[in-house]
Protein backbone atom coordinates (compact mmCIF):
# COMPACT_ATOMS: atom_id res chain seq x y z
CA UNK A 1 0.00 0.00 0.00
CA UNK A 2 1.22 3.70 -0.67
CA UNK A 3 0.28 6.90 0.98
CA UNK A 4 -1.49 9.70 -1.08
CA UNK A 5 2.08 11.45 -0.48
CA UNK A 6 3.69 8.40 -2.24
CA UNK A 7 0.96 8.69 -5.34
CA UNK A 8 1.90 12.25 -5.56
CA UNK A 9 5.59 12.16 -6.03
CA UNK A 10 4.54 9.35 -8.72
CA UNK A 11 2.23 11.79 -10.15
CA UNK A 12 4.68 14.50 -10.06
CA UNK A 13 7.26 12.79 -11.13
CA UNK A 14 5.78 11.00 -14.43
CA UNK A 15 4.59 14.83 -15.66
CA UNK A 16 8.14 16.15 -15.18
CA UNK A 17 8.94 13.49 -16.90
CA UNK A 18 6.54 14.23 -19.58
CA UNK A 19 7.23 17.78 -19.20
CA UNK A 20 11.39 17.14 -20.12
CA UNK A 21 10.39 14.36 -23.51
CA UNK A 22 8.01 17.38 -24.32
CA UNK A 23 10.29 20.30 -23.52
CA UNK A 24 9.58 21.54 -27.34
CA UNK A 25 5.67 22.48 -25.81
CA UNK A 26 7.47 24.44 -22.97
CA UNK A 27 9.85 26.49 -24.88
CA UNK A 28 7.07 27.49 -26.91
CA UNK A 29 5.56 28.66 -23.52
CA UNK A 30 8.24 30.19 -22.81
CA UNK A 31 8.44 32.20 -25.82
CA UNK A 32 4.99 33.38 -26.27
CA UNK A 33 4.98 35.22 -23.22
CA UNK A 34 8.29 36.68 -23.88
CA UNK A 35 6.65 37.74 -27.09
CA UNK A 36 3.79 39.14 -24.87
CA UNK A 37 6.34 41.06 -22.76
CA UNK A 38 7.87 42.88 -25.74
CA UNK A 39 4.45 43.01 -27.47
CA UNK A 40 3.15 45.46 -24.14
CA UNK A 41 6.54 47.41 -24.86
CA UNK A 42 5.84 48.28 -28.01
CA UNK A 43 1.26 48.75 -27.40
CA UNK A 44 2.59 51.24 -24.56
CA UNK A 45 5.24 53.00 -26.44
CA UNK A 46 9.20 53.53 -25.65
CA UNK A 47 7.63 56.28 -22.20
CA UNK A 48 10.37 54.36 -19.78
CA UNK A 49 8.72 56.06 -17.15
CA UNK A 50 5.36 54.16 -17.96
CA UNK A 51 6.96 51.41 -18.66
CA UNK A 52 8.49 50.76 -15.51
CA UNK A 53 5.73 51.89 -13.87
CA UNK A 54 3.91 49.26 -14.60
CA UNK A 55 6.05 46.45 -15.19
CA UNK A 56 4.54 44.31 -12.54
CA UNK A 57 1.15 44.10 -14.28
CA UNK A 58 2.81 42.84 -17.76
CA UNK A 59 4.94 40.51 -15.96
CA UNK A 60 2.01 39.30 -14.52
CA UNK A 61 -0.57 39.59 -17.53
CA UNK A 62 2.34 37.22 -19.56
CA UNK A 63 2.47 34.58 -16.95
CA UNK A 64 -1.18 34.41 -16.90
CA UNK A 65 -2.05 34.33 -20.91
CA UNK A 66 1.07 31.53 -20.39
CA UNK A 67 -0.14 29.88 -17.99
CA UNK A 68 -3.52 28.81 -19.93
CA UNK A 69 -1.21 27.69 -22.76
CA UNK A 70 1.03 25.21 -20.33
CA UNK A 71 -2.33 24.34 -18.49
CA UNK A 72 -4.21 23.27 -21.86
CA UNK A 73 -0.93 21.42 -22.62
CA UNK A 74 -0.34 19.35 -19.74
CA UNK A 75 -4.06 18.24 -19.80
CA UNK A 76 -3.52 17.95 -23.72
CA UNK A 77 -1.24 14.48 -22.98
CA UNK A 78 -3.09 13.10 -20.55
CA UNK A 79 -6.84 13.26 -23.05
CA UNK A 80 -4.52 11.58 -26.08
CA UNK A 81 -4.77 8.03 -25.42
CA UNK A 82 -7.41 8.31 -22.50
CA UNK A 83 -4.00 8.19 -19.95
CA UNK A 84 -5.86 10.27 -17.72
CA UNK A 85 -8.32 7.63 -17.08
CA UNK A 86 -5.89 4.73 -16.82
CA UNK A 87 -4.60 6.86 -13.90
CA UNK A 88 -7.56 7.17 -12.34
CA UNK A 89 -8.33 3.25 -12.60
CA UNK A 90 -5.46 2.55 -10.64
CA UNK A 91 -6.25 2.29 -6.91
CA UNK A 92 -5.09 6.25 -6.34
CA UNK A 93 -6.12 8.78 -4.14
CA UNK A 94 -7.57 11.48 -6.75
CA UNK A 95 -6.50 14.22 -4.48
CA UNK A 96 -2.81 12.70 -5.44
CA UNK A 97 -3.44 13.11 -8.89
CA UNK A 98 -4.52 16.52 -8.65
CA UNK A 99 -1.34 17.49 -5.81
CA UNK A 100 1.10 16.00 -8.52
CA UNK A 101 -0.48 17.70 -11.66
CA UNK A 102 -1.21 21.21 -9.89
CA UNK A 103 3.00 21.03 -8.10
CA UNK A 104 4.06 19.94 -11.65
CA UNK A 105 2.29 23.26 -13.72
CA UNK A 106 3.33 25.47 -10.59
CA UNK A 107 6.87 24.44 -11.11
CA UNK A 108 6.96 25.34 -14.68
CA UNK A 109 5.08 28.72 -14.13
CA UNK A 110 7.17 29.38 -11.08
CA UNK A 111 9.83 28.93 -13.82
CA UNK A 112 8.55 30.80 -16.22
CA UNK A 113 8.15 33.40 -13.66
CA UNK A 114 12.09 33.99 -12.67
CA UNK A 115 12.59 33.79 -16.27
CA UNK A 116 10.77 36.74 -17.16
CA UNK A 117 11.84 38.92 -14.38
CA UNK A 118 14.66 39.61 -15.97
CA UNK A 119 13.49 40.19 -18.97
CA UNK A 120 10.96 42.76 -17.40
CA UNK A 121 13.68 44.60 -16.02
CA UNK A 122 15.69 45.35 -19.24
CA UNK A 123 12.46 45.76 -21.59
CA UNK A 124 10.42 47.74 -18.88
CA UNK A 125 13.45 49.30 -17.47
CA UNK A 126 12.51 48.51 -14.26
CA UNK A 127 14.59 48.04 -11.21
CA UNK A 128 14.04 45.92 -7.74
CA UNK A 129 14.60 48.76 -5.60
CA UNK A 130 12.59 47.03 -3.19
CA UNK A 131 13.20 43.57 -1.25
CA UNK A 132 14.20 40.52 -3.65
CA UNK A 133 12.83 38.06 -1.53
CA UNK A 134 9.66 39.80 -1.39
CA UNK A 135 9.76 39.68 -5.29
CA UNK A 136 10.41 35.70 -5.25
CA UNK A 137 7.66 34.75 -2.71
CA UNK A 138 4.90 36.77 -4.74
CA UNK A 139 6.33 34.50 -7.86
CA UNK A 140 6.28 31.54 -5.72
CA UNK A 141 2.39 32.82 -4.03
CA UNK A 142 0.92 34.16 -6.78
CA UNK A 143 1.95 31.14 -9.35
CA UNK A 144 0.66 28.90 -6.85
CA UNK A 145 -2.65 30.64 -6.69
CA UNK A 146 -2.40 30.52 -10.54
CA UNK A 147 -1.68 26.75 -11.28
CA UNK A 148 -4.24 25.19 -8.49
CA UNK A 149 -7.61 26.20 -10.13
CA UNK A 150 -5.59 26.54 -13.40
CA UNK A 151 -5.66 22.31 -13.04
CA UNK A 152 -8.88 21.75 -11.77
CA UNK A 153 -10.17 23.67 -14.33
CA UNK A 154 -7.76 22.07 -17.02
CA UNK A 155 -9.46 19.41 -15.96
CA UNK A 156 -12.77 20.09 -16.30
CA UNK A 157 -12.37 21.43 -19.39
CA UNK A 158 -9.80 18.58 -21.15
CA UNK A 159 -12.22 16.94 -23.16
CA UNK A 160 -15.28 19.83 -23.60
CA UNK A 161 -15.36 20.88 -27.46
CA UNK A 162 -14.25 24.59 -27.29
CA UNK A 163 -11.61 23.60 -24.32
CA UNK A 164 -9.13 26.36 -25.52
CA UNK A 165 -11.65 29.06 -24.70
CA UNK A 166 -13.36 27.76 -22.08
CA UNK A 167 -10.44 27.54 -19.92
CA UNK A 168 -9.44 31.19 -19.83
CA UNK A 169 -13.47 32.16 -19.54
CA UNK A 170 -13.41 30.11 -16.68
CA UNK A 171 -10.23 30.96 -15.13
CA UNK A 172 -9.59 34.17 -15.42
CA UNK A 173 -12.42 35.43 -13.06
CA UNK A 174 -11.30 33.17 -10.35
CA UNK A 175 -7.69 34.85 -10.37
CA UNK A 176 -8.60 38.40 -10.45
CA UNK A 177 -7.58 38.29 -6.73
CA UNK A 178 -4.79 36.44 -7.15
CA UNK A 179 -3.42 39.11 -10.03
CA UNK A 180 -4.26 41.81 -8.13
CA UNK A 181 -2.43 41.14 -5.32
CA UNK A 182 0.63 39.43 -6.87
CA UNK A 183 0.83 42.75 -9.54
CA UNK A 184 1.26 44.79 -5.77
CA UNK A 185 3.50 42.96 -4.01
CA UNK A 186 5.44 43.03 -7.34
CA UNK A 187 5.25 46.30 -7.76
CA UNK A 188 6.62 46.68 -4.41
CA UNK A 189 9.04 44.69 -4.56
CA UNK A 190 10.17 46.86 -8.14
CA UNK A 191 9.69 50.33 -6.53
CA UNK A 192 10.34 50.05 -2.79
CA UNK A 193 8.11 49.58 -0.07
CA UNK A 194 9.04 51.99 2.49
CA UNK A 195 5.42 51.13 4.44
CA UNK A 196 6.24 47.60 4.85
CA UNK A 197 2.77 46.80 2.91
CA UNK A 198 4.16 43.97 1.07
CA UNK A 199 3.59 41.70 3.37
CA UNK A 200 0.15 42.06 4.06
CA UNK A 201 -0.26 41.43 -0.06
CA UNK A 202 1.68 37.94 0.72
CA UNK A 203 -0.83 37.64 3.76
CA UNK A 204 -3.71 37.95 1.17
CA UNK A 205 -1.76 35.37 -1.46
CA UNK A 206 -1.31 33.18 1.50
CA UNK A 207 -4.90 33.24 2.23
CA UNK A 208 -6.38 32.37 -1.17
CA UNK A 209 -3.71 30.06 -1.66
CA UNK A 210 -4.50 28.06 0.85
CA UNK A 211 -8.18 28.04 -0.67
CA UNK A 212 -7.23 27.12 -4.25
CA UNK A 213 -5.35 24.49 -2.97
CA UNK A 214 -8.09 22.88 -0.44
CA UNK A 215 -11.00 22.99 -2.59
CA UNK A 216 -9.60 21.89 -5.96
CA UNK A 217 -8.26 18.90 -4.13
CA UNK A 218 -11.53 18.17 -2.76
CA UNK A 219 -13.23 18.23 -5.86
CA UNK A 220 -10.59 16.89 -8.16
CA UNK A 221 -12.01 13.72 -8.47
CA UNK A 222 -15.79 14.19 -8.85
CA UNK A 223 -14.50 16.87 -12.06
CA UNK A 224 -12.40 13.47 -13.44
CA UNK A 225 -15.17 10.78 -12.57
CA UNK A 226 -17.01 9.96 -16.17
CA UNK B 1 -18.58 -21.46 6.80
CA UNK B 2 -18.88 -17.90 5.34
CA UNK B 3 -20.30 -17.61 2.27
CA UNK B 4 -17.48 -15.95 -0.43
CA UNK B 5 -18.89 -13.09 -2.17
CA UNK B 6 -19.22 -13.30 -5.46
CA UNK B 7 -16.29 -11.48 -7.69
CA UNK B 8 -18.96 -9.26 -9.52
CA UNK B 9 -22.27 -8.66 -8.65
CA UNK B 10 -24.53 -5.92 -10.99
CA UNK B 11 -27.99 -5.86 -10.69
CA UNK B 12 -30.41 -3.37 -12.70
CA UNK B 13 -27.19 -1.81 -14.40
CA UNK B 14 -28.11 1.01 -16.49
CA UNK B 15 -26.39 3.77 -18.35
CA UNK B 16 -27.65 6.54 -19.96
CA UNK B 17 -26.01 9.46 -22.05
CA UNK B 18 -28.18 12.38 -22.18
CA UNK B 19 -30.93 10.98 -21.94
CA UNK B 20 -30.41 7.73 -24.42
CA UNK B 21 -30.09 4.58 -22.41
CA UNK B 22 -26.79 2.77 -23.75
CA UNK B 23 -27.46 -0.04 -21.05
CA UNK B 24 -30.21 -1.20 -19.38
CA UNK B 25 -31.17 -3.87 -16.50
CA UNK B 26 -28.23 -5.71 -16.90
CA UNK B 27 -27.65 -8.57 -14.42
CA UNK B 28 -24.52 -10.32 -13.56
CA UNK B 29 -23.25 -12.39 -10.94
CA UNK B 30 -19.93 -13.90 -11.51
CA UNK B 31 -18.11 -16.12 -8.71
CA UNK B 32 -14.32 -15.96 -8.08
CA UNK B 33 -12.72 -17.61 -11.41
CA UNK B 34 -16.02 -17.90 -13.61
CA UNK B 35 -15.66 -16.20 -17.03
CA UNK B 36 -17.56 -14.49 -19.37
CA UNK B 37 -17.98 -13.75 -23.16
CA UNK B 38 -19.52 -10.79 -24.07
CA UNK B 39 -20.95 -10.25 -27.37
CA UNK B 40 -23.36 -8.21 -29.59
CA UNK B 41 -23.09 -6.15 -32.62
CA UNK B 42 -21.91 -2.32 -32.61
CA UNK B 43 -23.73 -0.48 -30.47
CA UNK B 44 -24.57 -2.94 -28.14
CA UNK B 45 -23.56 -1.71 -25.06
CA UNK B 46 -20.78 -3.84 -24.69
CA UNK B 47 -17.91 -1.16 -23.84
CA UNK B 48 -20.13 0.25 -21.81
CA UNK B 49 -21.04 -2.70 -19.44
CA UNK B 50 -17.32 -3.14 -19.19
CA UNK B 51 -16.18 0.71 -18.18
CA UNK B 52 -19.23 0.40 -15.33
CA UNK B 53 -17.86 -2.82 -14.29
CA UNK B 54 -14.36 -1.60 -14.37
CA UNK B 55 -15.96 1.61 -12.67
CA UNK B 56 -14.94 3.80 -15.42
CA UNK B 57 -17.96 5.04 -15.76
CA UNK B 58 -20.88 5.90 -12.97
CA UNK B 59 -23.84 3.49 -13.81
CA UNK B 60 -27.11 5.65 -13.61
CA UNK B 61 -29.38 2.75 -12.26
CA UNK B 62 -28.37 -0.29 -10.51
CA UNK B 63 -25.75 -1.45 -8.14
CA UNK B 64 -21.85 -2.96 -8.54
CA UNK B 65 -20.16 -5.18 -6.01
CA UNK B 66 -16.34 -6.05 -6.86
CA UNK B 67 -15.53 -8.84 -4.08
CA UNK B 68 -18.85 -7.79 -2.09
CA UNK B 69 -17.35 -3.85 -1.98
CA UNK B 70 -19.45 -1.13 -2.80
CA UNK B 71 -17.75 0.11 -5.94
CA UNK B 72 -20.28 2.54 -6.27
CA UNK B 73 -19.13 4.07 -2.87
CA UNK B 74 -15.68 3.30 -2.84
CA UNK B 75 -14.16 2.74 -6.38
CA UNK B 76 -10.75 2.83 -5.29
CA UNK B 77 -11.28 0.29 -3.16
CA UNK B 78 -12.69 -1.75 -6.31
CA UNK B 79 -9.89 -0.83 -8.38
CA UNK B 80 -7.44 -2.04 -5.90
CA UNK B 81 -9.27 -5.76 -7.15
CA UNK B 82 -10.09 -5.30 -10.71
CA UNK B 83 -8.35 -4.08 -14.15
CA UNK B 84 -9.46 -2.69 -17.34
CA UNK B 85 -7.78 -3.51 -20.97
CA UNK B 86 -9.46 -0.78 -22.53
CA UNK B 87 -9.03 -0.20 -26.88
CA UNK B 88 -8.36 3.30 -25.49
CA UNK B 89 -5.16 1.89 -24.49
CA UNK B 90 -4.02 4.50 -21.23
CA UNK B 91 -0.10 4.95 -22.05
CA UNK B 92 1.66 7.93 -22.48
CA UNK B 93 2.92 8.09 -25.68
CA UNK B 94 5.71 10.21 -24.85
CA UNK B 95 7.39 8.03 -22.27
CA UNK B 96 9.09 4.55 -22.85
CA UNK B 97 7.13 1.35 -22.34
CA UNK B 98 9.30 0.57 -19.04
CA UNK B 99 8.35 3.96 -17.91
CA UNK B 100 4.79 3.11 -18.56
CA UNK B 101 4.83 0.96 -16.68
CA UNK B 102 7.29 1.95 -13.43
CA UNK B 103 4.78 5.07 -13.22
CA UNK B 104 1.67 2.70 -12.70
CA UNK B 105 3.46 0.71 -10.52
CA UNK B 106 4.46 3.65 -8.49
CA UNK B 107 1.29 4.91 -7.84
CA UNK B 108 -0.30 1.56 -7.30
CA UNK B 109 2.77 0.84 -4.88
CA UNK B 110 3.38 -2.37 -6.42
CA UNK B 111 7.14 -3.85 -6.45
CA UNK B 112 6.92 -5.65 -9.60
CA UNK B 113 9.43 -7.21 -12.19
CA UNK B 114 8.98 -5.06 -15.33
CA UNK B 115 11.59 -6.19 -17.28
CA UNK B 116 9.38 -9.50 -16.42
CA UNK B 117 6.35 -8.27 -17.62
CA UNK B 118 7.36 -6.84 -21.20
CA UNK B 119 9.08 -9.83 -21.79
CA UNK B 120 5.98 -11.77 -21.15
CA UNK B 121 4.13 -9.54 -23.53
CA UNK B 122 6.95 -9.95 -26.33
CA UNK B 123 8.21 -6.14 -25.57
CA UNK B 124 11.34 -6.79 -23.74
CA UNK B 125 13.60 -5.44 -26.75
CA UNK B 126 11.67 -2.53 -27.09
CA UNK B 127 11.41 -1.22 -22.93
CA UNK B 128 13.44 1.79 -23.28
CA UNK B 129 12.02 2.93 -26.59
CA UNK B 130 8.89 5.66 -26.80
CA UNK B 131 5.70 4.59 -26.82
CA UNK B 132 4.98 6.89 -29.68
CA UNK B 133 6.95 4.82 -32.24
CA UNK B 134 5.10 1.76 -31.49
CA UNK B 135 2.66 -0.06 -33.31
CA UNK B 136 -1.14 -0.56 -32.77
CA UNK B 137 -0.50 -3.92 -31.59
CA UNK B 138 2.36 -3.12 -29.62
CA UNK B 139 0.39 -1.04 -27.66
CA UNK B 140 -2.36 -3.27 -27.08
CA UNK B 141 0.82 -5.98 -25.89
CA UNK B 142 1.80 -2.59 -23.37
CA UNK B 143 -1.67 -2.29 -22.09
CA UNK B 144 -1.58 -6.11 -21.54
CA UNK B 145 1.43 -5.91 -19.41
CA UNK B 146 0.18 -3.12 -17.71
CA UNK B 147 -3.15 -4.58 -16.88
CA UNK B 148 -0.83 -7.67 -15.47
CA UNK B 149 1.25 -5.32 -13.51
CA UNK B 150 -1.77 -4.67 -11.03
CA UNK B 151 -2.38 -8.85 -10.71
CA UNK B 152 -6.60 -8.21 -10.79
CA UNK B 153 -8.78 -10.64 -9.16
CA UNK B 154 -11.01 -9.28 -11.59
CA UNK B 155 -9.77 -8.93 -15.32
CA UNK B 156 -11.66 -7.16 -17.92
CA UNK B 157 -11.28 -7.06 -21.35
CA UNK B 158 -12.55 -4.89 -24.32
CA UNK B 159 -11.57 -6.39 -27.75
CA UNK B 160 -8.24 -7.52 -26.62
CA UNK B 161 -7.73 -9.47 -30.00
CA UNK B 162 -8.03 -6.30 -31.49
CA UNK B 163 -5.06 -4.89 -34.05
CA UNK B 164 -2.87 -8.04 -33.12
CA UNK B 165 -1.13 -10.18 -35.54
CA UNK B 166 -1.22 -13.65 -35.94
CA UNK B 167 1.23 -13.91 -32.88
CA UNK B 168 -0.40 -11.21 -31.20
CA UNK B 169 -3.64 -13.49 -30.83
CA UNK B 170 -1.49 -16.59 -29.66
CA UNK B 171 0.01 -14.88 -26.74
CA UNK B 172 -3.08 -13.28 -25.81
CA UNK B 173 -5.23 -17.00 -25.70
CA UNK B 174 -2.27 -18.08 -24.09
CA UNK B 175 -2.39 -14.93 -21.47
CA UNK B 176 -6.07 -15.44 -21.17
CA UNK B 177 -5.61 -19.35 -20.43
CA UNK B 178 -2.74 -18.51 -17.48
CA UNK B 179 -5.59 -16.00 -15.76
CA UNK B 180 -8.20 -18.87 -15.96
CA UNK B 181 -5.38 -21.14 -14.17
CA UNK B 182 -4.53 -18.57 -11.59
CA UNK B 183 -8.35 -18.18 -10.57
CA UNK B 184 -8.92 -14.97 -11.97
CA UNK B 185 -12.47 -14.05 -12.86
CA UNK B 186 -12.57 -12.99 -16.37
CA UNK B 187 -14.98 -10.74 -18.46
CA UNK B 188 -14.39 -10.39 -22.04
CA UNK B 189 -16.05 -8.37 -24.90
CA UNK B 190 -14.89 -9.41 -28.47
CA UNK B 191 -16.30 -9.31 -32.10
CA UNK B 192 -14.34 -12.58 -32.71
CA UNK B 193 -17.12 -14.27 -30.98
CA UNK B 194 -15.94 -17.76 -31.65
CA UNK B 195 -12.25 -17.31 -30.94
CA UNK B 196 -14.09 -16.07 -27.46
CA UNK B 197 -16.11 -18.92 -26.80
CA UNK B 198 -13.40 -21.57 -27.23
CA UNK B 199 -11.54 -19.64 -24.12
CA UNK B 200 -14.33 -18.72 -22.06
CA UNK B 201 -17.05 -20.24 -19.66
CA UNK B 202 -20.36 -18.50 -20.06
CA UNK B 203 -21.84 -16.06 -22.80
CA UNK B 204 -24.01 -13.30 -23.04
CA UNK B 205 -25.13 -11.40 -25.84
CA UNK B 206 -26.15 -7.82 -25.91
CA UNK B 207 -28.40 -6.23 -28.11
CA UNK B 208 -29.27 -2.15 -28.29
CA UNK B 209 -28.40 -2.16 -24.73
CA UNK B 210 -29.67 -5.13 -23.63
CA UNK B 211 -29.22 -8.55 -22.16
CA UNK B 212 -31.51 -10.81 -25.19
CA UNK B 213 -29.33 -14.36 -24.13
CA UNK B 214 -27.29 -16.14 -21.25
CA UNK B 215 -25.75 -19.37 -21.76
CA UNK B 216 -22.74 -21.17 -21.94
CA UNK B 217 -20.22 -19.49 -23.76
CA UNK B 218 -19.28 -22.52 -26.30
CA UNK B 219 -22.78 -21.80 -27.91
CA UNK B 220 -22.73 -18.34 -28.17
CA UNK B 221 -21.82 -18.33 -31.56
CA UNK B 222 -25.02 -19.80 -32.13
CA UNK B 223 -26.95 -17.87 -30.63
CA UNK B 224 -25.18 -14.63 -32.13
CA UNK B 225 -26.12 -16.48 -35.94
CA UNK B 226 -29.79 -16.80 -34.15
CA UNK B 227 -29.97 -13.33 -33.85
CA UNK B 228 -28.27 -11.86 -36.54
Amino acid sequence: MIGVLGQTVAVFRKDVLLEWRGRSRASAVIFFSAMTLLLFSFAVGPGRETLSKHAAGYLWLALLLSSVLSLGESFRVETEDEALEGMRLLPVDPRALFFGKAFSNFGLLLGLGVLLVPGCLVLYSAEIEGSMGLLLATLALGTGGLAAPGTLYAAMTARARGRDVLLPLLLFPLVVPVLLASVKATSLAMTGDPMNQGLSWLGVLVCFDVVYWTLPAILFGRVIED
Amino acid sequence: MSAVAPAVSASALGRAFRGRWALADVHIELAPGRSLLLAGPNGAGKTTLLRLLATALRPTTGKLAIHGLDARRDPVAARRRLALLSHRGHLYSELSAFENLSTAAAISGRDADLMGLLDRVGLHARAHDAVRTFSAGMRKRLAFARLLLQEPEVVLLDEPFGQLDPAGFALVDRLIGELQDEGRTLVLSTHLVERGAGLLRSGMVLVDGRVVWVGPASETPAAMAELA
